[in-house]
């Protein structure tokens, strides 16, 4: 007995599920990487716990893109871990340094993204670099608001501000949805000025 | 021959990682506030701990070393952001900053803004 209003519920379901299972996926090879071998057994109790984990701490389901740029994401990882090594030598040299002077600077950072998953994955990396934390975030307009040390001229905060707006294309390149693609392509460059003068009228 | 260059790549592996958590340790004392410590106290080990567990997967080379040190990696690499967002974020709110240091300040305008807004 299926009446029609029982196929968009169904669909409505199948697509609650189907949001969950890339975030099982990603437990169940934890799991696997956690005990550092394959096995069968492994694998099903990573499943058993995998779902345990879902269910009992259940996250509001994440918007997935549907696109994946292999080539990208590399880009976006490699430039990651150099832009950590550099900034960590950086900060190190900052906190041995025989004369200290600090100069820092809370900054208004407007991503053009829309996608959660795109201002989460920028805050992340962004704060995973050495010198900048993120202090709050604005997700209806996707504003990060950093701490960044060391920052001594408005030089320093244009390029600082050119960084963090790199990495989110670097991010949106490599697996943004397609409308945030063509966001990016269409903001470069004069839009680019005008959204961080609309930054500066803001705050 | 390979060896040396064993050795010699431990070495500086494990001296680079020992060298960020001193100067960490160094930043956490001379910084002057919470926020410019949590940058020393958070970041530069991210990069010592990749050296250290590099170095762990290159002397103990099998599947799962490897797999093992990118699990610690990536787990320190999502969880050290969050701590200093946490800390940094109730810093800011409980106004245990010094203003002095700052040479912009652009979440400010807004909160009051806010702050204004909520009383009205």
């Amino acid at each position: 007995m299926t009446t029609p209003r029982d196929v968009p519920t169904r669909r409505v379901r199948l697509e609650a599920v189907g949001n969950q299972i890339p975030p099982l996926i990603a437990l169940i090879v934890l799991w696997m990487l956690l005990w550092g071998e394959f096995s069968w057994l492994n694998l099903l109790v990573g499943i058993m716990v995998g779902i345990v984990v879902t269910v009992a701490f259940y996250l509001v389901p994440v918007q997935l893109s549907g696109r994946v740029h292999p080539l990208h994401t590399v880009v976006f990882f490699v430039r990651l871990i150099l832009d950590i090594v550099r900034a960590s030598i950086d900060v190190s040299w900052l906190a041995v340094k025989p004369r200290l002077v600090t100069s820092n600077a809370i900054l208004e950072i407007r991503l053009r993204t829309r996608s959660d998953l795109i201002l989460t994955w920028t805050a992340v990396a962004t704060s995973i670099v050495p010198g900048s934390i993120v202090v709050d975030i604005d997700r209806e307009s996707s504003i990060l608001y950093l701490h960044v040390l060391n920052m001594n001229s408005a030089g320093d905060i244009e390029s600082f501000r050119r960084r963090v707006l790199d990495t989110e294309r670097r991010i949106v390149r490599g697996f943004g949805s397609r409308e945030d693609v063509e966001r990016m392509r269409g903001v470069r460059p004069a839009n680019r000025r005008a959204a961080r003068s609309n930054g500066k009228g803001q705050s | 021959m390979s060896a040396l260059l064993h050795d010699v790549l431990t070495a500086i592996l494990v001296l680079v990682g020992a060298a960020m958590c001193l100067a960490a340790g160094i930043g956490l004392i001379r910084f002057p506030d919470v926020l410019s410590r949590l940058h020393a106290a958070t970041k530069p080990q991210i990069f010592g701990l990749m050296a250290v567990t590099a170095d762990v997967a290159i002397n103990n080379f099998s599947v799962g070393t490897v797999t093992l040190v990118v699990a610690i990696v990536v787990f320190q690499a999502l969880t050290a952001p969050m701590a200093a967002h946490l800390v940094g974020r109730a810093a800011y709110e409980t106004e245990h900053l010094r203003p002095d240091l700052l040479i912009v300040d652009e979440l400010k305008g807004r909160r009051d803004e806010g702050r204004t807004s909520a009383t009205d």
